[in-house]
């Protein structure tokens, strides 16, 4: 089964939410994350939805998405390249003695110690989902006490493909 | 006041509607379902919508009161299919609003243009888990179009008009509007939009011009074309547009359950119906083609049997259909055009040359002449297929015939060969019971000249017939032919067959007495138990100036023929015992 990351572009309204995620459950896909937020219009609200299908079950569920009246627009960002960013928040297990040694391993992953606390601290990370995973892996030795992730956020690479740190 | 608005002002026959006044949320709802030229209403009364029901008294509309919502809306729902308008309904918060969700379902599944208005507790109330509150706008998200919960009085005429706007256009179906009594209640100005305005929605699919080429370069070459044709030909209003076409292409068409009525039953390039219970000669057609074009039909289960990759396995599929996420869905397609069948047919039948087609329509001819629907015929006992084939000749084919769902309504769609469009009236993608009499009521309502027949089960017409009571009320003629054979014929038929004769729950001989319960409720009741009190008590049924309800004893022992299991394909076909 092929992961697929999709933007759907819909009316900031209430119940839109409950409209799209219906529909999800109603084609029997799985939602494997979401997040929501405003976008560059007014009035309008994106949602980036990571979900798993073959391509024809994927093209089914867009074509469905755009019939909802509240839905703008839907693309299927994982049909071309693009930018994926994450957010997690990690409490690790970890007595201020030990800051050090972590710092030295979340530094290469460019993340951050945003919370110090007597038994444990709190690591900020961004980046794709591929990074935060290899990044729990390390942390895990310490003790992962609460773990909450954003999801992905993404958008199609401009047309002219420029370096891109990822 | 818009200019487009004055326009409609006192035209046909509709009073004329004052702006600027200031009104209540109720009377604004009213005065906007005025301006969307409602005519007749279908509803029940209820706490939540008491603003909207005093506003109605008195007032020009045609209110049907029916004596359950679920009664209401299939009525709407028949009204609608009977003329291509859209259904209104209006029924109270709570239990008034879920008992309208499954002729919600029934209008959504076969694509019916509805307007569903509920009311609900005042806003203060929402989510107290108030006195006859329920969340209607979420439950119905899966089976609705759209829906609106209208926060404001000041909302109302754009909701209303975007609301009938979204039920017609496009592929049609049923669009919820839910009201609590407080916006009900507050006032405002009464003004109307002018248009409609909704962004990511696309009211009008003609094709493009390269669509309709492929289309008619697909269909060019072949020699064992074959049209099927769906519900869409009825909802675009393509049955002139499909006859043109099938006749100047030579082309024979099959029509889905959906499509019944869309092509001419009796014409010689009809084929019937195909899949489960369709013709030899429809399905064989699906077999052997080497084109089949869809047009405003779904490919749906019941013609695939769920074997997609097996399906039409010598065929090209071309599909035309209004809504892309239909094209490709269940079975895999060489051309697909999204486009309204009436504008694609219309710009493909100026490019559309004669098909080398003859052998073939000669090869279908002969399977139609060696293997029709057929039934052991009886002279002492009633057999339903004898009974639908009376309707049909008593009539000419040219009555509205709504049905329930089981053996009558295949039967139905096998023996009653139908002439015109709009004259078949079923539940065919969500099968609701009960659907078949409140249907023919709103279609009869539409239709008063015209004979109406609700073909229905002994078992489906128990689940409304309590609508009896308007038949009575409102001198609405309606024949009711009660298929009676004293069980649920279709489930028993499936024991049989697939369960070793183990007749589970089946048995409905505690029924009522119908001719009783007919005159209980102020209506002719009459009754038929063998082929030639069918034929007297049929006439008289027909000569009756008024309602009627006959009810027909048939064989219990009778099979819908010819058969495709569930999970088998077309080629395995069971044509039945005679």
């Amino acid at each position: 089964m092929q992961r697929h990351t999709i933007a759907v572009l819909v009316n900031d309204q209430p119940g839109v939410l409950t409209r799209v995620a219906n529909l999800f459950g109603q084609r029997g896909f799985n939602i494997d994350s979401i997040t929501v937020g405003g976008s560059e219009e007014a009035g309008l609200s994106r949602m980036i939805i990571t979900t798993g299908g073959d391509e024809q079950k994927i093209d089914q569920l867009m074509k469905q998405l755009y019939k909802l009246i509240d839905v703008i627009n839907v693309t299927n960002l994982s049909a071309n390249s693009f930018v994926s960013r994450e957010l997690a928040l990690i409490k690790v297990s970890a007595n201020p003695s030990q800051l050090a040694e972590l710092n030295g391993i979340v530094e290469p992953f460019r993340a951050a110690i945003v919370d110090v606390g007597p038994n444990s601290l709190i690591v900020q990370v961004t980046g794709d989902t591929e990074k935060i995973d290899a990044l729990l892996v390390l942390l895990q030795t310490y003790g992962i006490i609460e773990l909450t992730r954003t999801g992905s956020m993404a958008m199609a690479r401009s047309v002219v493909p420029v370096p891109a740190n990822v | 006041m818009s200019v487009q608005t004055a326009e409609l002002q006192g035209k046909n026959g509709m009073p004329p509607v004052k702006f600027g006044e200031e009104v209540t949320g109720a009377e604004t709802l009213l005065r906007s379902l005025i301006l969307e030229q409602v005519e007749y209403i279908f509803g029940y009364p209820g706490g939540a919508v008491l603003p909207i029901y005093d506003s109605l008294y008195g007032s020009y509309f045609k209110h049907i009161l029916t004596r359950h919502e679920q009664g209401a809306i299939h009525a709407a729902d028949g009204y609608a299919r009977a003329t291509g308008k859209p259904g209104v309904v209006i029924a109270t918060s709570g239990p008034g609003a879920t008992n309208l969700v499954t002729g919600i379902a029934t209008a959504q599944m076969d694509s019916v243009p509805l307007v569903c208005i509920t009311g609900n507790v005042a806003q203060q109330l929402i989510g107290t888990d108030a006195f006859q509150e329920a969340n209607i706008t979420g439950i119905t998200i899966p089976i609705t179009k759209h829906s609106y919960f209208v926060r404001d009085v000041r909302d109302i005429p754009r909701v209303v008009k975007e609301a009938f706007h979204i039920a017609t256009t496009g592929r049609p179906g049923p669009v919820l509007i839910d009201i609590p009594k407080d916006v009900s209640n507050a006032k405002a100005p009464f003004f109307y939009p002018e248009k409609v305005e909704i962004r990511g929605y696309q009211a009008e699919v003609v094709p493009s011009d390269e669509d309709v080429e492929a289309f008619v370069q697909a269909i060019s070459k072949a020699k064992r074309p074959v049209i099927m044709a769906g519900g869409g030909i009825i909802s675009a209003g393509a049955d002139q547009e499909l006859r043109a076409f099938a006749e100047a292409a030579r082309i024979p068409v099959i029509n889905t359950f959906m499509g019944l009525g869309g092509f001419p039953g009796v014409h010689e390039l009809s084929l019937g119906m195909p899949g489960m219970h369709g013709s030899y000669t429809a399905n064989q057609a699906l077999l052997n083609a080497d084109c089949v074009i869809g047009l405003g039909a779904r490919f749906d289960d019941r013609i695939t049997m769920g074997r997609t990759k097996e399906f039409a396995p010598k065929a090209r599929i071309v599909h035309v259909d209004i809504d892309p996420a239909e094209l490709g869905k269940n079975v895999s397609t060489a051309v697909k055009v999204t486009g309204d069948v009436k504008s694609t047919l219309q710009k493909a039948l100026p490019l559309i040359s004669r098909c080398d087609s003859e052998e073939w329509i000669a090869q279908l001819h002969k399977w139609q002449a060696e293997k029709p629907y057929s039934y052991k015929k009886d002279g002492e006992v009633l057999k339903p297929q004898a009974v639908i084939e009376l309707l049909y000749r008593s009539t000419n084919g040219e009555a509205i015939v709504t049905t329930d769902v089981g053996q009558h309504q295949m039967w139905t769609a096998q023996y009653y060969k139908f002439k015109h469009t709009r004259s078949f009236i079923s539940s065919g993608g969500l099968g609701t019971m009960g659907f078949g009499f409140p249907a023919a009521i709103g279609a009869q309502i539409a239709h008063p000249e015209r004979t109406v027949i609700a073909v229905v089960g002994d078992g489906g017409f128990q689940m409304t017939n309590q609508e009896l009571a308007i038949l009575a009320q409102y001198r609405v003629p309606v024949k009711v032919a009660i298929i009676n054979n004293q069980c649920l014929g279709m489930v028993r038929q499936w024991q049989e067959l697939f369960y070793d004769n183990r007749y589970s729950q089946i048995d409905l001989t505690c029924s009522p007495d119908f001719v009783k319960l007919a005159e209980a409720y102020g209506v002719k009741g009459l009754r038929a138990s063998t082929p030639e009190e069918a034929e007297a008590v049929w006439a008289e049924a027909l000569r009756h100036d008024g309602p009627v309800v006959v009810d027909f004893r048939v064989a219990q022992e009778e099979n819908v023929y010819p058969m495709v299991a569930a999970g088998n394909t077309l080629d395995q076909m069971v044509l039945g015992d005679d």
